[in-house]
Formats: C-alpha cells, sequence, structure tokens
C-alpha cells in the first residue's frame, strides 16, 4: 500500500503542476525536500546517538526491566504477545514515558529499539500485531502537556496559553483508545481471515 | 518548567544506578551510539524518499486544490472548513502541520474557538506517515499490514474527538 500512495503522491502533484503551470515550485521542492530530509536526519543522529547511548546503560543496569515489571498488569493487556520480562516491553514502556513528558526527541530511538526487539521476536519482514499496536498508540501521541503548541500560543499574544492543555489530554486519550480498539477489532478480522 | 528538570535527572538516575551496579557506563554508552548512528544512516533514504514526495504535492498546488474540493462536504458536516487544511495535512507532514497551526493561531487569534481547536488538534495526534516512515524503515519491515489503515482511522477519530471535546470545554 505505502508503495502506490508514495508513487501516487508524487505523479499526482507533477501531473497536478502540468496543468497548473507550476512547474517552477515542483521544480524547487524536488530539491527542498531531499535538503530537509537530510538536515533531518542530522538532528535525529545526535539524539539517536545519545539516547541509545544511555538506554544501553540503563538495560545493562537492569533499569528497563525494572520499568517493566512495574508497569506489566497494564501493558500485558495491549501486547498480550510480548513474553514476560522481554527487553521490547522496556523499550515500550521507555517510548511511552518519553512521550508522556514530552520529550520527543528521546521518544524516537526508544521506539526504534521497540521495533527492533518486537522483530527479534516475530522474525518476518512482515508487521507483527504488537508492533501495529505499538504505531498505532505512538500516532495518537498521548502527551500531557504540548509544549510546542503552548509556546506558538504564547507567540501570538494568547491570554490563557496552557488553557488547551485540558482539552488535548481528553482529546488524546479518547483517541488512543479508540485506537486500540480499532487496532483489535482489525486483528480479529486479520485472525479468522488465516483461520 | 519541568521538562528543564526531567533530562538530566532522568541521566543522572541512569548513571548512578550504573555506578552503583559497576556497568562499564562509558563503554557501555558508545556501544548504544554506534548503533544509533548505523540507524540514522539507514533512516535517510526512507525519509528522503518520503519528504521529496510531500513536497511535490504540496508546491504543486495538488494539495491545497483538493483541500478546496472537499471544504463544501466537511462543512455540511458541522466540521469548521477553515480548519480543513491542519486536519489533512497533519497525518502527512509534521513541519507543514506546524505551521499551519501556527498560521491559524496568528489568523483567527489563539483564544478564539478556531485558535482553541488548532492547538488541540495539532496537539493530539502525531504525524501518522512519519511514524510509519522512520519505525518500520528503520527496522526494515516491508509489508505494513494493517498500520498505515489504523493509523489513519486513529486520525480522522483524533479530529472529530477535538471538535467535539473544544466546543464542549470552551462554548
Amino acid at each position: 500500500m505505502i508503495n502506490v500512495i508514495w508513487a501516487l503522491m508524487a505523479i499526482i502533484g507533477i501531473v497536478y503542476a502540468m496543468i497548473n503551470g507550476t512547474m517552477e515550485e515542483v521544480n524547487k521542492a524536488l530539491f527542498e525536500g531531499a535538503d530537509e530530509a537530510v538536515t533531518l536526519v542530522i538532528s535525529l543522529t545526535s539524539v539517536l546517538v545519545f539516547w541509545l547511548g544511555m538506554m544501553r546503560i540503563a538495560e545493562k543496569a537492569g533499569i528497563l526491566r525494572g520499568l517493566s515489571t512495574l508497569f506489566k498488569p497494564v501493558v500485558k493487556k495491549v501486547f498480550p504477545e510480548i513474553p514476560d520480562n522481554h527487553p521490547a516491553m522496556g523499550y515500550i514502556l521507555a517510548n511511552f514515558s518519553a512521550n508522556l513528558f514530552g520529550l520527543g526527541n528521546a521518544a524516537t530511538p526508544m521506539g526504534i529499539k521497540a521495533m527492533e526487539e518486537m522483530k527479534k521476536l516475530s522474525g518476518s519482514e512482515k508487521a507483527s500485531n504488537s508492533m501495529i499496536t505499538f504505531l498505532v498508540i505512538n500516532t495518537s501521541s498521548i502527551t500531557i502537556v504540548p509544549t510546542t503548541v503552548i509556546a506558538i500560543r504564547m507567540e501570538y499574544g494568547s491570554q490563557a496559553p496552557t488553557e488547551i492543555v485540558s482539552s488535548t489530554l481528553v482529546a488524546t486519550l479518547v483517541t488512543t483508545i479508540s485506537a486500540i480498539l480499532v487496532d483489535r477489532l482489525l486483528r480479529r478480522r486479520r485472525e479468522k481471515m488465516r483461520h | 518548567m519541568i521538562s528543564i528538570w526531567l533530562v538530566p535527572c532522568i541521566i543522572c538516575f541512569v548513571l548512578m544506578v550504573a555506578v552503583v551496579k559497576r556497568v562499564p557506563a562509558y563503554e557501555v554508552f558508545v556501544e548504544g551510539g554506534k548503533e544509533g548512528l548505523k540507524m540514522a544512516v539507514s533512516l535517510l533514504p526512507f525519509l528522503l524518499g518520503m519528504m521529496v514526495a510531500i513536497s511535490i504535492l504540496r508546491s504543486s498546488g495538488a494539495l491545497d486544490a483538493f483541500i478546496e474540493l472537499i471544504k463544501p462536504i466537511l462543512s455540511s458536516l458541522g466540521f469548521p472548513a477553515e480548519l480543513a487544511p491542519l486536519a489533512l495535512i497533519r497525518p502527512i507532514s509534521g513541519t507543514a502541520a506546524l505551521s499551519v497551526t501556527s498560521e491559524m493561531i496568528q489568523l483567527y487569534g489563539p483564544d478564539s474557538f478556531l485558535g482553541r481547536l488548532a492547538s488541540t488538534m495539532q496537539g493530539s495526534t502525531d504525524t501518522t506517515l512519519y511514524i510509519l516512515t522512520v519505525y518500520f524503515g528503520a527496522v526494515g519491515i516491508k509489508k505494513m499490514g494493517d498500520a498505515l489503515k489504523v493509523g489513519l482511522i486513529a486520525d480522522l477519530i483524533g479530529i472529530i474527538v477535538s471538535v467535539i471535546v473544544v466546543s464542549w470545554m470552551f462554548l
């Protein structure tokens, strides 16, 4: 699916530019988009190296294992396929905590590690049930304090920049829970089709 | 304010436990860091491909044309048409969504209904396409299964819930 979507985005854009006369903008955007990606990866590099180094220490020191024992009852329900005390659990929890506290750039490296561990579990190139659940929770992002949005609101002279914290929290909670439910529904359908 | 203390405290805690448990902290850090470097390099082609396609789509004007097209449909469903661009761009591109949110907040005022709704929508979901690209790309998952579908459904739910919650809390 992603192959088709990717190709279609570019094709639709280029064909539309032919009709619309925006070919010049498209030419410029081609290389701007590529440049942006390189810049993004460079800024990600520092974050990845630092946090994966720290996380490796946390793993070796047994902190991740402690974290997963602490939250096992809750997480076990959401990820029934991950065995007890598997390192994937620790990384999943580290990723959630980083997201929760708004440490977006620490969340990404831990999320990637979690995916890696889940791949070891499934041993295939196909996304496993746990991976899909993990990604869905990440895309609906539980954040307690949306720092970027608050900063923008302050910049434009809001009387109460933080008043959206409560509405964001309610929205994100409802979204995450419904996303988990939709995921469960589709998972059940997948399993039925296999039988 | 919490976040200023949080990161240094986490680092301090991890290092203290490591020293107590006699983990060779520096060596282990470097070992983990090397892995991070490899990950960053392997991510580049995934991100570059995705971002080029998105910028073609945006710069050609096709995305804006599509938004104009579906605006009337959205407003007939009771969704504020002014925020259609944000709702559509949010799952596709994080940087674009952030700039659209800023524009909306500037245009309608941060404390207006639309300003609050834009803030809530921006804060309550993440960029699905980016997350899928990065996470699946980094570990080499080729078949995404239902991930994209569920991610996009979650975004749709997020947008609808934002409208309901903001109307209920602030109107």
